[in-house]
């Protein structure tokens, strides 16, 4: 019996010994960068070896935010949190009203528009990203932030296919009472679905944030004048070595840029975890 | 059902209908499907036959782009950077992610933590701060140079110099990112019956064993779905390419996806950049096809 305990110890310790230092050698890379934010810049590479600075410094946050070509980081997070948050408002509320359509009408040509739905979490931005371009050229609409939001308003595949899997799992009893009750279908929409399946409103406001906050390749080819760029976009800029190299302010603006999306994963890992769990989402 | 006391509808008892009102809810996906997609792939399609930029009208060529892209030797070259990025990639990542989340599976006391952290890089990793770091953590006098001298191995390779190490600094980055494969792994894992595994210990299986005939099997549907996946964004990634090598050197780590980019908005061939996206779609749809088809050989469902 003792010796059953003993080697039970053994392989747990083992065990943890080892996820931990594998966990370290994961996490290291953003510690390093998180940590070097805080050197003085040229201890960046001079001690790079080092996780912790020598002197302790704030200097990079403030000679990073003044960014580059007269234009302070102020300016691109208002940009990014304006791309992001708008097009989260769209994107979740209208999968959420297409979802509740799938689910729970039937209608002529259902099958067809699912499929549709299905096909397009599937296909690649890139097959329609110069038509996009001459539509929303023609609109007038490039070196705006129209074409990076507009679109979302329409429902986002991923988000109705997670809204669609959470409504079905609500009970059609409640449905069908609030129906006699004298509720419309879309008064079910509001009263009874919709508080009901917050879940996944969370799971899809969360991941279309963070989709959005780390977009780039749509805010390179649509946004043309630096006061509009997003932190992403602004962040290569300022990293090109045409706007200076001071990698300890590039490092502590590319901390702050994360930091939206540290708070997100810190506060909403259990939603999260249960959107790629239920979905496949990719993270 | 109460057709003989309605022969009239009002308007309101119309929308209330269900065959309207679903048309009605699903109606902005409709029109965003129609507007977003449908119709520009179809423009997309018919811009690949002509020659285009911005400013002319397109003018129709045939077939012209797609046999000028096998004699573009810049364009058979990122196709075949792109597919040894993919080659590398996704099976390294997915079999990362599936030895993580089978030593996750243990539940412990730390288990949130692990898989906090394990997680984390596939949320931050497509962003171009990572990039930024990724680029600065692997030059010549960077962290990586840094700690392998600390411990005694060749500290002056140039990463990003040579066409392998650079493309390896990609494919780590990749690899990197298996978090959230791990957790969909990590879900499968759990939906395996505890059972099974007792009744095969009780048969004297080792875990070897137990591994090969019993997780990897169950695990099959959850590797198809995952590879599927991942194999899609391989092929379309952009960004590693774009901000941390800049395709460089000679082109040997330039994307499919950023070359594309710059036909069509740098040098300003919108029918070649169309023609291309075509070319990839249908070479990334048939290559997904052909899984599918291959499935009943080696994926597992359960009846």
């Amino acid at each position: 019996m003792k010796s059953y305990k003993t080697k039970k110890i053994v392989v747990n310790t083992v065990y943890h010994i080892f996820t931990f230092v594998l966990a370290l050698v994961m996490i290291y890379p953003v510690v390093w960068m998180v940590m070097s934010s805080f050197k003085e810049t040229e201890d960046v590479i001079r001690t790079a070896t080092d996780l912790i600075p020598d002197h302790f410094t704030l200097e990079n946050y403030v000679t990073g935010w003044k960014g580059f070509a007269g234009i302070g980081f102020g300016t691109f997070f208002k940009n990014s949190f304006i791309i992001a948050g708008v097009g989260t408002i769209g994107a979740v509320l209208s999968s959420a009203v297409v979802a509740y359509g799938f689910a729970r009408c039937n209608f002529k040509g259902k099958g067809f528009w699912f499929s549709c739905m299905l096909l397009s979490m599937m296909l690649p931005f890139q097959i329609i990203m110069i038509p996009q371009y001459i539509l929303f050229n023609n609109l007038g609409w490039v070196g705006t932030f129209l074409p990076l939001i507009v679109p979302a308003f329409f429902g986002g595949a991923f988000f109705i296919f997670l809204n669609i899997q959470f409504i079905k799992g609500i009970p059609m009893d409640l449905d069908e009472a609030a129906k006699i009750d004298g509720c419309s279908i879309y008064g079910i929409f509001v009263r009874i679905i919709l508080p009901l399946i917050k879940p996944s409103l969370v799971t899809s406001a969360i991941f279309s944030f963070m989709w959005k906050w780390d977009d780039f390749l749509a805010s390179l080819i649509y946004l043309t004048n630096p006061l509009t760029y997003p932190v992403s976009y602004a962040l290569k800029m300022f990293s090109d070595p045409s706007s200076g190299s001071d990698w300890g302010a590039i490092f502590a603006m590319a901390t702050l840029s994360l930091l939206p999306i540290f708070f997100i994963f810190l506060t909403m890992q259990k939603y999260l975890v249960e959107g790629i769990a239920s979905t496949g989402m990719k993270g | 059902m109460k057709k003989q006391n309605t022969p009239k509808k009002t308007f309101g008892q119309r929308l209330n209908q269900e065959g309207v009102a679903g048309y009605i809810l699903v109606l902005p996906f409709i029109f965003g499907f129609l507007a977003f997609t449908a119709i520009p792939m179809a423009m997309s399609l018919g811009f690949s036959f002509t020659e285009y930029n911005i400013l002319e009208t397109p003018e129709f060529i045939g077939f012209e782009n797609y046999i000028d892209m096998f004699q573009d030797p810049k364009f058979v070259n990122t196709f075949l950077v792109t597919i040894r990025y993919v080659i590398f990639s996704v099976p390294l990542r997915l079999l990362m992610a599936l030895m993580i989340a089978m030593l996750l599976v243990k539940s412990t006391k730390l288990s949130g933590f692990y898989r906090a952290v394990f997680y984390l890089p596939s949320i931050i990793g497509s962003s171009v701060a990572v990039a930024v770091l990724w680029k600065k953590m692997f030059e010549s006098n960077g962290v990586i140079n840094g700690l392998l001298g600390l411990v005694g191995l060749p500290d002056d390779t140039a990463w990003l110099g040579g066409e392998k190490t650079a493309m390896f600094t990609l494919i780590v980055l990749a690899v990197w990112q298996f978090g959230s494969s791990m957790l969909i792994f990590l879900a499968g894992l759990k939906q395996i019956p505890v059972s099974l595994y007792e009744a095969a210990t009780v048969d004297g299986a080792n875990g070897v064993k137990k591994f090969f005939k019993i997780t990897l099997p169950l695990l099959t549907p959850t590797i198809f779905f995952n590879l599927i996946n991942q194999l899609i964004s391989g092929f379309m990634a952009f960004t590693q390419s774009y901000v941390i090598t800049q395709g460089k050197p000679r082109e040997s780590t330039l994307f499919y996806s950023v070359y594309l980019y710059q036909n069509s908005f740098t040098y300003g061939k919108l029918g070649y950049g169309c023609a291309m996206a075509w070319f990839m779609t249908i070479f990334v749809g048939l290559l997904t096809l052909l899984i599918f088809k291959t499935q009943n050989k080696w994926v597992y469902y359960e009846s």
